[in-house]
Formats: C-alpha cells, sequence, structure tokens
C-alpha cells in the first residue's frame, strides 16, 4: 500500500478487518458475532455522525441519542400504521419513505433545537442538549398508541426492492456501506472551506467571527447534518433490533456515544469506529460475566477521563498523551 | 389526581389547591437538588452529572437507618452527614482532579461515576425499590380549610423544604462562610489571597451540596421509594431548573423551580381539561399527555430564546 | 479627504466602571490614526466596539456614511473592518498557513462548500503564503501555530488582517511584547502600509506612535481629551498633564 499514508493504512486496516471478519460469522453461522457487528457498525455511524459537531465543531451534544430514536420511531410508527391502520398518510413499509422520514425529521428536529441551544455556550449547551433529548424521550413515553414505556415491535423491516434487511448478513453490509459513506462524508466536510470554517470556530471563535464568519450558521449547518446522520443510523438500529422504546434515548446512551467518540479520539476519521467497536465488545463481554457489568465499565470510563486523553487512536497512532 | 372525565368538569378549586400543593411540594424538591448543583457549578466551574446519584444515595442510605434506627426523622439525621461524606469522597477522588479540566470531562467523568454508584446501589441493595415507612402520626392527613385535606408527611417535606432553603439563604447572605463561597465565585486568586484555603472551602461547598440532594432523596423516599435511577430522571429536571434560573443563581434556582414543579404537576393535572373547552374529548385526551411531558422543556426553550443567561443570571460570573 | 469612520458618542460601562465614556472620533480614509492613553483608558473597548465584538450602550458607529452600530461582528467584518488583537488570538490547533488561508477565504464568497478538499483551492493557498511571506513567515506556514514564538504570532495577526483586505484595519497593540528588534520590523512594516490602507493603531510606544501617526486621539479615563496632528498632541497641556506627563 505504497502511497498511503501511516494513518491511512491503519484506517483501511481496521475497515477490511471490519468488513471481512462479520462475512465469516456469516460463512461458519455463528450469527450472533454477526449480530454484534451490526450492531457496532450501527453504533458507530452514530458516533461518527456526533464525531463531526463534537470533535471537529467542539459541540459537547449530549443528546444524540434523541436522535437515534427519532430515526428508529420513523420506521416504526409508519410500519404499526402500515400493519393496524391509522394515519394513512405515513402508513407505509417502504424503506426509502422511512429513511427519508427518519432523516427528514431528525434533522427538523435538529433545525429546531439548535437554533436554541447554539444561542447558548459551554455547560448550558450541553445540559439544554440533554434536556432536548429528555423531552423526547417523555414525549414518546406519554404516547400509548406507540408503545408508551413499553416500547413498539416492528413487525415488518423497511422494505426495498432487491435488498432484504430480513436476511442478516445483508442488514449488515447495508449498514457497513452506510458506515463507510458516513465516514467518507465527515472527513469531506471537515477538509473542506465549510469544514475549515467550523474547526477554526471550535479552536477560537471570536477570531474566525472577526474574520467575517457567522460561525452560528456554521455550527447550526454542522448540528443538522449530524443529526440527520444519526437519524440514519437510528432507522438501521429500529430494523436491526425490530424493536424500539424510549430507552434507546435515554440519556445514558447519550452519554454512551460521547464516550465512544471520546475513546476512540474526537476529530480523527477512525476513532468514531475504533470507540464503538470497543465499546460494544467490552460490553458484551463483561455483560456475559456478571449482571454488574456497568461497575467495571463505569471505573473504566473514569479512568480514561482520568488518565487517557487523545483516545484509542491518538495511542495506536504513537501520540497518546 | 382522579378527574373525573366525564364531560366537561367544572374546575374543582379543591383538586387545583391540593395539586398546587404537590406542584410546590416538587418545586421544594427540586430547589434542593438544583441548589447544590448551582453552588457547585457556580462556585467550582464544575458540572456534576452524578448529582443525582446523591439524591439516590440519600433516599437508600435513609431507607437502611429508617429500618435501623426505626424512626424516619432519625434515620433522616443519621443520613444527612452521610452523605456529606460520599460528597466529600466524590470531591476528593473523582471532581478534583478534573477542576482544571474542560466540561466535557466533567461530564464524561462524572457519567462514569454513575455508572458506578448505580451499579454500586444495585449491589447492596438489590435490583428492587425499598419503601420507606413513616411513624403513624405522619402517615395521617390533614385537613387544612372546609374538604381540603392533605397527607400530613407533604405537609412536612414542603416545611423541611422550606426551612432547607432558607437556611441556605443565611448561609450564603450572612455568614462568613457565605461570604468566601459568594468570593470563590467571583474571585478564585483573591479568596486564595486572603489565605483561605480554596482547596477545602471547594470540598465543603460539594458535601454541603451532596447533602441538599441527599435530603430531597430522603424526604421523597416514603413517598415514592428509594429506587435505583431515581436520580437520574431528576437530575435533567434540575438543569431545566438551573438553565431556567440562571446559572450559578441560588436565587434562579428557587423561582424556577417552583415555577417548573408547579407547571409540571398542574399541567400533568389539567391540561386534558383545559384542552377540552376548545376540542373533541379525545383530540384532549390524546394530546394532553404528550404536550404537558414536554411543557417544561418548551418552557425553557422559550426562556432561553428571550434570555439566553436564565431569568436571574448571577450578577458576577 | 472623506471620513471612512466616524463615531458619535459612544458610551459603554462594565459595572460600575466607564470604559468608553461619550467617544467622538473620526477616521479619515487612509491616515493612520492612533490611539493613545494610560492602561485602562478603553482603548481596547473602543476596538471591541467598533469590530462589534463588545455592544454598545449608546452611540452611533458610522461605516462610509453606513449606520453599522447594530451590525453583527461577522457582518461588520464583510463590510471591511478587521482587527487585530492585544492578546493573541489565532486558531492554535491549526497550521499557520491554514489561520491565514481562512482570512483569504472569508473574502472569497460564502463558505458553505462541503466537498472540495479547502487545502486544494490555490488561489487561497497562494493568496495566504503570499501574505505570510509578506510578514517574513513564509518557512513556518505549515507549522502548527502553537509552536510559534509571540513574535510570529504578532507577525500572524498582521497577516491575517491583511490577508482580509479589510479598508479599515484595527491594530491593538501589535507590538506588545516585542523585543526592540522585533518592534523596528514592525514599525518599518506599518509605514510601509501607510496610505494602501486606513489603521487605526493603538500603541503604547510613543516613538513608534509618532513615527507612525498622521493623526493622534488621546483617550483618559474613557474620554477622548484631544485629537490632532502629532505636534499638536505633543504641546497639548492636557494632554501633558494628564498622560505625557506620567511617563
Ligand atoms: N469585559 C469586561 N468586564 C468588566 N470590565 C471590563 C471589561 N473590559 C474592560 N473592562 C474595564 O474597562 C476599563 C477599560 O479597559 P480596556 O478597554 O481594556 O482599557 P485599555 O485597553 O485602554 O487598557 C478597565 O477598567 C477594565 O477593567
Ligand atoms: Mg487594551
Amino acid at each position: 500500500m505504497i502511497g498511503f499514508s501511516r494513518s491511512a493504512r491503519i484506517n483501511i486496516g481496521v475497515m477490511a478487518i471490519l468488513a471481512i471478519l462479520p462475512v465469516f460469522f456469516w460463512w461458519t453461522g455463528q450469527t450472533f458475532y454477526l449480530s454484534l457487528a451490526t450492531r457496532l457498525v450501527i453504533l458507530a455511524i452514530a458516533a461518527v455522525s456526533l464525531n463531526l459537531i463534537l470533535g471537529y465543531g467542539g459541540l459537547i451534544s449530549f443528546g444524540h441519542a434523541a436522535y437515534i430514536g427519532i430515526g428508529a420511531y420513523a420506521v416504526g410508527i409508519p410500519a404499526h400504521h402500515a400493519l393496524y391502520g391509522g394515519m394513512d398518510f405515513i402508513a407505509s413499509n417502504n424503506g426509502f419513505f422511512q429513511i427519508a422520514l427518519a432523516v427528514v425529521a431528525a434533522a427538523v428536529f435538529a433545525l429546531i433545537t439548535g437554533a436554541i441551544c447554539l444561542r447558548t455556550k459551554g455547560v448550558y449547551f450541553i445540559m439544554i442538549t440533554m434536556a432536548f433529548a429528555q423531552m423526547v424521550y417523555y414525549f414518546f413515553v406519554s404516547i400509548e398508541e406507540y408503545g408508551g414505556d413499553d416500547g413498539l415491535v416492528i413487525d415488518t423491516r423497511s422494505e426495498f426492492p432487491l435488498v432484504n434487511l430480513d436476511q442478516p448478513i445483508v442488514l449488515f453490509l447495508v449498514s457497513y456501506v452506510v458506515l463507510v459513506l458516513a465516514m467518507w462524508l465527515v472527513n469531506a466536510i471537515v477538509n473542506s472551506r465549510f469544514g475549515m470554517v467550523l474547526q477554526s470556530a471550535k479552536g477560537n471563535n471570536d477570531r474566525t467571527v472577526t474574520l467575517g464568519y457567522n460561525t452560528y450558521l456554521y455550527r447550526l449547518t454542522a448540528y443538522v447534518i449530524s443529526g440527520a446522520m444519526c437519524g440514519l443510523a437510528g432507522a438501521l438500529l429500529g430494523n436491526f433490533a425490530t424493536f424500539i422504546s424510549p430507552e434507546m434515548m435515554d440519556w445514558s446512551r447519550s452519554g454512551e456515544l460521547m464516550f465512544m467518540v471520546i475513546l476512540g479520539g474526537t476529530a480523527t476519521a477512525l476513532g468514531p469506529v475504533l470507540g464503538a467497536a470497543v465499546f460494544v465488545v467490552v460490553a458484551q463481554f463483561l455483560s456475559e460475566l456478571t449482571i454488574y457489568w456497568h461497575l467495571p465499565f463505569g471505573l473504566m470510563l473514569i479512568a480514561v477521563v482520568l488518565f487517557a486523553r487523545g483516545g484509542l487512536s491518538g495511542i495506536l497512532r504513537g501520540k497518546g498523551s | 389526581m382522579f378527574v373525573l372525565k366525564s364531560g366537561i368538569p367544572p374546575l374543582d378549586t379543591t383538586l387545583l389547591f391540593v395539586q398546587t400543593l404537590n406542584g410546590v411540594q416538587l418545586g421544594l424538591l427540586l430547589f434542593l437538588v438544583a441548589s447544590g448543583l448551582t453552588l457547585v457549578f457556580g462556585i467550582l466551574d464544575f458540572v456534576n452529572l452524578a448529582h443525582g446519584s446523591l439524591y439516590m444515595l440519600g433516599a437508600f442510605i435513609c431507607a437502611s437507618l429508617t429500618f435501623l434506627v426505626g424512626n424516619f426523622l432519625l434515620a433522616v439525621l443519621i443520613a444527612l452527614p452521610i452523605t456529606g461524606v460520599l460528597g466529600y469522597l466524590i470531591e476528593r477522588f473523582v471532581a478534583r482532579p478534573l477542576y482544571a479540566r474542560d466540561h466535557l470531562d466533567h461530564v464524561l467523568g462524572t457519567f462514569g461515576l454513575i455508572l458506578v454508584l448505580d451499579t454500586s446501589v444495585h449491589l447492596i441493595w438489590g435490583p428492587a425499590g425499598i419503601a420507606v415507612p413513616l411513624p403513624a402520626w405522619l402517615e395521617g392527613q390533614v385537613g387544612l380549610f372546609g374538604d381540603v385535606v392533605v397527607p400530613s408527611f407533604r405537609l412536612l417535606i414542603i416545611a423541611a423544604g422550606l426551612a432547607a432553603a432558607a437556611g441556605l439563604f443565611w448561609l450564603v447572605n450572612y455568614t462568613r462562610l457565605g461570604m468566601l463561597i459568594r468570593a470563590g465565585a467571583s474571585n478564585r486568586t483573591m479568596v486564595s489571597a486572603l489565605g483561605i484555603d480554596i482547596q477545602s472551602l471547594f470540598a465543603l461547598v460539594f458535601a454541603l451540596g451532596a447533602m441538599l440532594a441527599g435530603l430531597a432523596g430522603m424526604l421523597i423516599a416514603p413517598i415514592t421509594e428509594a429506587s435505583i435511577g431515581m436520580g437520574n430522571n431528576i437530575i435533567i429536571t434540575a438543569f431545566v431548573v438551573i438553565i431556567v434560573g440562571g446559572i450559578g443563581s441560588m436565587k434562579g434556582a428557587f423561582f424556577a423551580a417552583l415555577l417548573i414543579g408547579l407547571i409540571d404537576t398542574l399541567g400533568r393535572a389539567f391540561l386534558d381539561d383545559f384542552f377540552k373547552l376548545f376540542m373533541s374529548s379525545d383530540a384532549a385526551e390524546n394530546s394532553a399527555p404528550a404536550l404537558s411531558a414536554m411543557l417544561i422543556y418548551i418552557l425553557m426553550a422559550v426562556v432561553l430564546s428571550v434570555r439566553p443567561q436564565g431569568l436571574f443570571p448571577p450578577k458576577v460570573r | 479627504m472623506t471620513t471612512l469612520l466616524s463615531v458619535k458618542g459612544l458610551k459603554k460601562s462594565f459595572g460600575g466602571v466607564t470604559a468608553t465614556d461619550d467617544v467622538d472620533l473620526d477616521v479619515i480614509k487612509g491616515e493612520l490614526h492612533a490611539i493613545i492613553g494610560p492602561n485602562g483608558a478603553g482603548k481596547t473597548t473602543l476596538i471591541s466596539q467598533l469590530s462589534g465584538a463588545v455592544k454598545p450602550d449608546a452611540g452611533v458607529i458610522m461605516l462610509n456614511g453606513a449606520n453599522i452600530t447594530h451590525k453583527p461582528a461577522h457582518t461588520r467584518a464583510r463590510l471591511g473592518i478587521t482587527r487585530s488583537f492585544q492578546i493573541t488570538s489565532l486558531v492554535m490547533d491549526m497550521s499557520v498557513l491554514d489561520n491565514v488561508a481562512l482570512a483569504v477565504q472569508a473574502t472569497d464568497g460564502h463558505s458553505f462548500k462541503f466537498l472540495k478538499p479547502a487545502r486544494k483551492i490555490g488561489h487561497i493557498r497562494d493568496k495566504a503564503l503570499a501574505m505570510l511571506a509578506e510578514v517574513g513567515l513564509a518557512e513556518r506556514a505549515e507549522d502548527p501555530t502553537r509552536n510559534l514564538s509571540h513574535g510570529e504570532h504578532r507577525q500572524m495577526e498582521l497577516a491575517i488582517a491583511l490577508a482580509s483586505e479589510a479598508e479599515l484595519m484595527l491594530l491593538d497593540e501589535p507590538m506588545a511584547g516585542l523585543g526592540p528588534e522585533e518592534s523596528a520590523t514592525m514599525v518599518a512594516y506599518l509605514k510601509s502600509l501607510k496610505g494602501k490602507r486606513t489603521i487605526l493603531l493603538i500603541e503604547h510606544d510613543m516613538d513608534a506612535v509618532f513615527a507612525l501617526a498622521d493623526r493622534i486621539s488621546v483617550l483618559v479615563y474613557g474620554k477622548v481629551i484631544a485629537t490632532g496632528l502629532p505636534d499638536d498632541i505633543r504641546s497639548n497641556d492636557a494632554v501633558r498633564h494628564a498622560y505625557l506627563g506620567e511617563e
């Protein structure tokens, strides 16, 4: 692989393993590991989307799980009505429609709440993103038609021509392709003129404004892109789990997404993927050992924060702090 | 809480009064949680997500002590210093190393702490909630006027909440410690220059905040049970309180807590009746729960759009 | 002689401190107008109000005859005002070239362009490199900004101000913290800019000010106590008493 930098080689290597291993699991009939890999890839998409605003934009959003929920309900609600009637204008199993609904609904929610959140800074921003996510959480808890607290079973997965998401390997491959596209898109965005402004605003907002950039609008745009992308991850997660509940939007889910990004290394292309991988694998491993797995996990989280800034990808690249 | 849903009900003033009291009660509990949060943030510039865990710990410790010593009030008195010590330990081992870091590290570190504390409670007390028995004289109801009766314990919560609020105002505004706290909030170097050990001051403030949150947990436990995760629900509402009130402002926390306690309680109780005034009964009953669940967040959004610094931004920051 | 910037009755207080008190000021197109005054006189606050970073309590700011008092900072930048900061204000995590390129990019239409790599846009890079060359930093272009010395940071600030192509440059103590040699270079450089840009210069170094300024305004306790040619200021009794006398 001459011609690629060291970091590009690592990226390609990791992504190749992430593609090949699950196919191997599928080949050998280890469906459990295939499904673990699918979940990993879907969460990685969400983490990649969060990295755009958290890592490159410096916006500490503690409410990203809301977009996962919105995306998942955008699959579940149309499917529910397609089966049980009512709300004819959204009742549908059409995958394109559901995906579009997920992305648009997430983008609109990001636009409205982002317009308010981004007027504030620092701690306010963290708390407000958290509060808005909790609002969505309680919103779905209060709607009995969609199961309230208990959640909603998705009886029929999104339907696409030629592509059958009921086959686990297909769902994995689709998710993997979406992940690669998401990584490509985020990478393109952060290196574009828009991305330069976004990163500059993170590093020094006053300076960036003084140059003539309305940093509020740039941030809001990034916020909406990130939300829409995460909504897509939510739609995939709905299809994967075939069950959705407000619990998917609990703020500890948002915390986990943040943790993945930090663990893997913010503002790096591969970081969120590595973080999601470690998170999913370690959580799986620990939860098999003990029902109290959140205890060692929480301690690990504290240890990472206290001792290992720069994250995994920083360590991989040999510049861990 | 038991509205008859036949036709358009006349506004039941007894019910309105009782729900208002419930709202005040929720508001005061929110204030106890939010005041510690805002104190710690205002002085230490530290975001403590695990503040809600102290609320939960207060409830569990008080529950166990109630069974041990056989008296709820005595249990509260013993549990208070214990939560204070827990707060101190958290300050010493998790918060203090993070003061110099940015807010992102604060939230991640304390998020990890929540997982640790929630699971520890699970380990020690088991997964189920614990009901906390009250002494007989607090079990009953008190007739206030006319046919209005309210549970005596709810009145006690309100009284205790008001007393704690008053004590806190006195502490912050009229004592030497309060002066240091206020000075420390606006000017750390000045306090250090006065020869005050700022490290101990911070630890003290943290422990005080822990005790306030713990107290709220102890007071609510006889009504709701002590349960895992109870802190994680109230902490977000407490965030909404200090955002609306203005982060770092004690006065803001007080008024915002009452406002939000009332809006949330009254919204859940009466929004459907209110909607029935201008929409069909079915439509009202479908839309009211969703909207009342979102009411306080909508309030927060409105306040922020008009005053991004909250209703009572602290003067010095 | 046309007036580029005209300020009337500009007032700003922080709590009890009145930082600028009824400031009137005219800056003529093409001049180098220096503002002097003791520490805490309100010079930085004045610049911040002109750049839009701080909202005045009262007063009017006109640029080229248009009222910009209520325009946000980024709009003022687009209208032709740039500033440098008394305390270095750069994006430390980015390279030197990226910092300057962002200033160039700001003059090149909006930046809601998402896919093309910014670092491969030739005309922006070339111009940024030219600006760096002009202030003598061409060799450091690819270095991370945080690795540069204080003096080099000051030069970067100037390169950014230049790159913005602003008609009016507000320079807040560009020589602060520089050694004698570096200061001399900066003075020579500012001299070479005279006539090409309109400059409002805040500076403590009196030799530099008298060497550079076409006109000088003296700010004391938030008030402009004198405006005039350097010689007039030098001989003004009120100024000598309030300010120069202290030296
Ligand atoms: N953001 C602020 N908050 C409070 N006081 C300020 C602020 N900025 C400036 N001041 C006060 O305003 C006065 C003028 O400050 P400044 O404009 O920085 O003066 P100069 O640049 O002339 O030294 C000083 O007394 C300073 O303490
Ligand atoms: Mg100054």
